[in-house]
C-alpha cells in the first residue's frame, strides 16, 4: 500500500450528505472481478452531466473530495474504495464516514479527514480557487485562506496509512497467540465449532 | 470483588480477543465467515498471488445470491459477468476448501436468510461477511458485522481481524405493535428518529418487553436495519425464543455441546447497571406503518402523514437533501403520500424475505387481485427452504392466484445485478432496505414498507394504510 504523509491539491466540492455507496459505484459495476479500471464507473450517474464538478478540466484526477455528513453509507462494497482511488483520490473530507467504509479506505491508502460542519463549509468555499493542503503527521488541513484545522484520526489507522501497512503481515506475525486461542476455544466452547454440514 | 457489569456486546468481545494491543485495538477470532460471490473474487485472487491459505475454511460458506436470476434456473445465466461472478465462486471454494452452496443446492438463498436458517449462524459467536447486512445474524445473539473485501482476505488467512470496540446505544422498545405494524416499522422508525448515521460508531442492542414478544425473524428485520442507521451491528440477546428457533437447526450443537452452549448463551444477557454511550426508547404502540419517501432511509414518514415542506427544515443540508430527493422521487413537499400510484411491487430481500414475511403479505393478498396499474408484483423468498416451507403452507397459491410472480430465492429486485430491475422512473413500494438512487435499478423510484404494506400496495395499486385492511 502506498503510504501517505502530506497532500497539496485541487479538492472537489461535491458537499451533500449522505452520499452513498451506490452513488460513489452503482451495482453493475460490482460485478467486475478485479480491482483496477472502476474509475470510469465512480459517481456514474452524476457525471452523466456534461458539466460535472469531477470531469471539468480543473478538477479532473484531483486528489481531495470535500463532502458533507455520512459519506460512504450504504453498502460494504470496497469497490466503492478503488473506483475513488482510481479516479485519484487519496483524500476525503466530511464531517463524519459510515464505519465499514472507513475500514475500507484505510486499507487502500485513502485517508478520510473529519471536520467540523463549519469546517467543511470554509474549505468548500476555498476550493473553488485554491489548492488544499492535508498533513497526516501535523494532523491538519489548510490553505491559502484557511487557518489550519485540526482532526482526530485512530492512531492505527494514522499508523497504517503513514507506514503504508500490509496488515495480514502483521497479523501472521501473531499466528501463535491466534493457535494458543483456537485450542483454548475448541476446549472452552466445544460446540461452537461446526457440528455437521449435510 | 463482583466483576463489574458488563452488556451482551461486551461479553461477546471479551470471549473472543486473541490478544490487546496498547493502542485499543483487539485482535478478535471470527467463528463464522460467509462469503458471497460479489465482494470476495478479489479476496481469493489477492491469496492466491500472495501465496496465502484459507485457515478454517470449515468455519466459512459460500453462497451465490446477489446475481442469481429468481426465474428459469435451469437455464445457464444469461448475463455473461454474473454468470462468471457465480462460476468463480464455486471455483474459489473448491480451491481453497470451502462449502459452498451454489445456484441450484436445494438449501441455496440469501447469506443472511440461510445461515441462521441451517445454524450456522448461532448465539455467542462472532460471525462476519462482506456485505453490510450481516448485521441480520445479531437478531440471535451473534456479534455480526459487515466487512469489505480487504478484510474478507484478512479472516480467510488468519480467522481473525484487528478491532476497535465500538460504542453501545441501547434501544429501548415497550408497548404492543398494532395489527398491521411490524418490526420494519419499527427499523424505519428508529432510522428516522436518530438519522442514516445516527448509529455510527455504535453497536445497537435492542432490549425492552417489545422485543422480547418478536420471533427471531422479526428480529432479524431489525437487526438487518441498524446498518441503515450507521450501526455496523445489531444485538439481541438470546433467549428462549432464540433457543427454541436454534433447536434442530442442521448445524446446530447437539447433545452434550448443546446443553453446555445453551448455558453459555443463557449467560450472555447484558448485566443490570451495565454503561451504555446512548440510549434511546420507542414505544413501538404508538408506531402507524412507515413509508420511505425520500432516497435514504432516514426519509421515512407515516403512512397517515404528508412528504415534508422542504422549505420548514431546520438545517439547510437536510433541506438540500431533501430538496434533491424530491425531485428525484418526483414528489411534491407538504402532500399526503397515502394514496400514491406505484407500478412495481417486490417483496423480498434479507430485510423481508423469511416465512414470516410471505404469511403476513399473503394474508392481504388472499381473495384479492393485483391492480391493473402494477406492471410487476415479485413474491421472492429469501431461501429454497423458505420457499419450500411456503409452499407447504399454499402461499405460492395464494400469490399466484392474485396475480404475483412466485419466484426463486435470491437478492433480486434489492440490487441492481440480476435481471430483476425497476425500470428507470417508476415507483416501487419494496420491502427490501435501501432507497439509495437508482439502488433497484437506474432512475429507480423506491418506497420502502413492511411486506405487509407491500401487498396492500400490490392489491390496491397505490401507497395505502394497509391497517384498513387486516382485521
Ligand atoms: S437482499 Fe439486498 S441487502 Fe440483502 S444481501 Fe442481497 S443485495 Fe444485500
Amino acid at each position: 500500500m502506498r503510504p501517505f504523509t502530506t497532500l497539496t491539491g485541487i479538492a472537489i466540492p461535491l458537499g451533500q450528505a449522505n452520499i452513498d455507496t451506490d452513488i460513489i459505484m452503482p451495482a453493475r459495476w460490482l460485478k467486475h472481478v478485479t480491482r483496477s479500471g472502476l474509475g470510469i464507473g465512480a459517481f456514474e450517474a452524476l457525471r452523466a452531466d456534461p458539466a460535472n464538478i469531477f470531469d471539468s478540466p480543473r478538477n479532473k484526477g484531483a486528489p481531495i473530495l470535500i463532502a458533507g455528513r455520512n459519506f460512504g453509507c450504504g453498502s460494504s462494497r470496497e469497490h466503492a474504495c478503488w473506483a475513488l482511488a482510481d479516479l485519484g483520490v487519496r483524500c476525503i473530507i466530511a464531517p463524519d464516514f459510515a464505519d465499514i467504509f472507513a475500514g475500507n479506505a484505510v486499507k487502500n491508502g485513502i485517508l478520510l479527514v473529519e471536520l467540523p460542519e463549519a469546517a467543511i463549509a470554509q474549505l468548500l468555499r476555498a476550493a473553488a480557487s485554491e489548492e488544499i493542503t492535508v498533513d497526516l503527521h501535523a494532523q491538519t488541513v489548510t490553505s491559502a485562506s484557511v487557518a489550519p484545522q485540526s482532526f482526530n484520526i485512530d492512531p492505527f489507522r494514522r499508523k497504517c496509512l503513514l507506514e503504508g501497512l500490509d496488515d495480514i503481515d502483521l497479523t501472521l506475525a501473531e499466528a501463535d497467540y491466534i493457535d494458543m486461542f483456537e485450542a483454548k476455544r475448541a476446549e472452552t466452547r466445544p460446540w461452537a465449532e461446526i457440528q455437521a454440514r449435510q | 470483588m463482583m466483576a463489574a457489569p458488563r452488556t451482551l456486546y461486551e461479553k461477546i468481545w471479551d470471549d473472543h480477543v486473541i490478544r490487546s494491543r496498547d493502542d485499543g485495538i483487539d485482535l478478535i477470532w471470527i467463528d463464522r465467515h460467509l462469503v458471497h460471490e460479489v465482494s470476495s473474487p478479489q479476496a481469493f485472487e489477492s491469496l492466491r498471488m500472495a501465496g496465502r491459505n484459507v485457515r478454517r475454511g470449515d468455519l466459512t460458506l459460500a453462497i451465490a445470491d446477489h446475481n442469481v436470476p429468481t426465474e428459469n434456473r435451469h437455464l445457464p445465466i444469461a448475463d455473461v459477468h454474473s454468470a462468471k461472478q457465480v462460476a468463480l465462486l464455486e471455483q474459489n471454494a473448491a480451491e481453497f476448501g470451502i462449502g459452498h452452496l451454489g445456484m441450484t443446492h436445494p438449501d441455496q438463498g440469501i447469506v443472511h436468510v440461510v445461515g441462521p436458517e441451517r445454524g450456522f449462524t448461532l448465539p455467542g459467536l462472532t460471525l462476519v461477511c462482506g456485505d453490510s447486512h450481516t448485521a441480520t445474524h445479531g437478531a440471535l445473539g451473534a456479534l455480526a458485522f459487515g466487512i469489505g473485501t480487504s478484510e474478507i482476505e484478512h479472516v480467510l488467512a488468519t480467522q481473525s481481524l484487528w478491532l476497535r470496540r465500538s460504542k453501545t446505544l441501547r434501544v429501548e422498545l415497550t408497548g404492543t405493535l398494532a395489527p398491521g405494524v411490524s418490526a420494519k416499522d419499527i427499523a424505519l422508525a428508529l432510522i428516522g428518529l436518530i438519522g442514516a448515521n445516527g448509529g455510527t460508531g455504535h453497536v445497537i442492542e435492542f432490549v425492552g418487553p417489545a422485543v422480547a414478544r418478536l420471533s427471531v425473524e422479526a428480529r432479524m428485520t431489525l437487526c438487518n436495519m441498524a446498518i441503515e442507521a450507521g450501526a455496523r451491528s445489531g444485538l439481541i440477546a438470546p433467549d428462549d425464543v432464540t433457543i427454541a428457533y436454534v433447536a434442530s437447526r442442521p448445524e446446530a450443537p447437539t447433545g452434550e455441546s448443546w446443553h453446555k452452549a445453551v448455558a453459555y448463551w443463557r449467560s450472555l444477557a447484558s448485566d443490570p447497571g451495565c454503561h451504555y454511550d446512548r440510549s434511546v426508547a420507542i414505544d413501538v404502540g404508538s408506531l402507524a406503518p412507515i413509508v420511505s419517501w425520500g432516497v435514504s432511509p432516514e426519509q421515512v414518514i407515516p403512512i397517515d402523514g404528508c412528504i415534508p415542506d422542504v422549505d420548514n427544515l431546520d438545517d439547510p443540508s437536510d433541506a438540500e437533501a431533501a430538496r434533491r430527493a424530491l425531485d428525484y422521487m418526483a414528489l411534491r413537499p407538504d402532500a399526503p403520500i397515502e394514496g400514491l400510484p406505484i407500478e412495481n411491487v417486490f417483496i423480498g430481500s434479507c430485510t423481508n424475505s423469511r416465512i414470516e414475511d410471505l404469511r403476513a403479505a399473503a394474508q392481504i393478498a388472499e381473495g384479492r387481485k393485483v391492480a391493473a396499474n402494477v406492471r410487476q408484483a415479485l413474491v421472492v423468498p429469501g431461501s429454497a427452504a423458505v420457499r419450500r416451507q411456503a409452499e407447504a403452507e399454499g402461499l405460492d397459491r395464494i400469490f399466484i392466484e392474485a396475480g404475483f410472480s412466485w419466484r426463486e430465492p435470491g437478492c433480486s429486485m434489492c440490487v441492481g445485478l440480476n435481471p430483476d430491475k425497476v425500470p428507470p422512473g417508476e415507483r416501487c413500494a419494496s420491502t427490501s432496505n435501501r432507497n439509495f438512487i437508482g439502488r433497484q435499478g437506474p432512475g429507480a423510484r423506491t418506497h420502502l414498507l413492511s411486506p405487509a404494506m407491500a401487498a396492500a400496495a400490490a392489491v390496491t395499486g397505490r401507497l395505502v394504510d394497509v391497517r384498513r385492511m387486516v382485521n
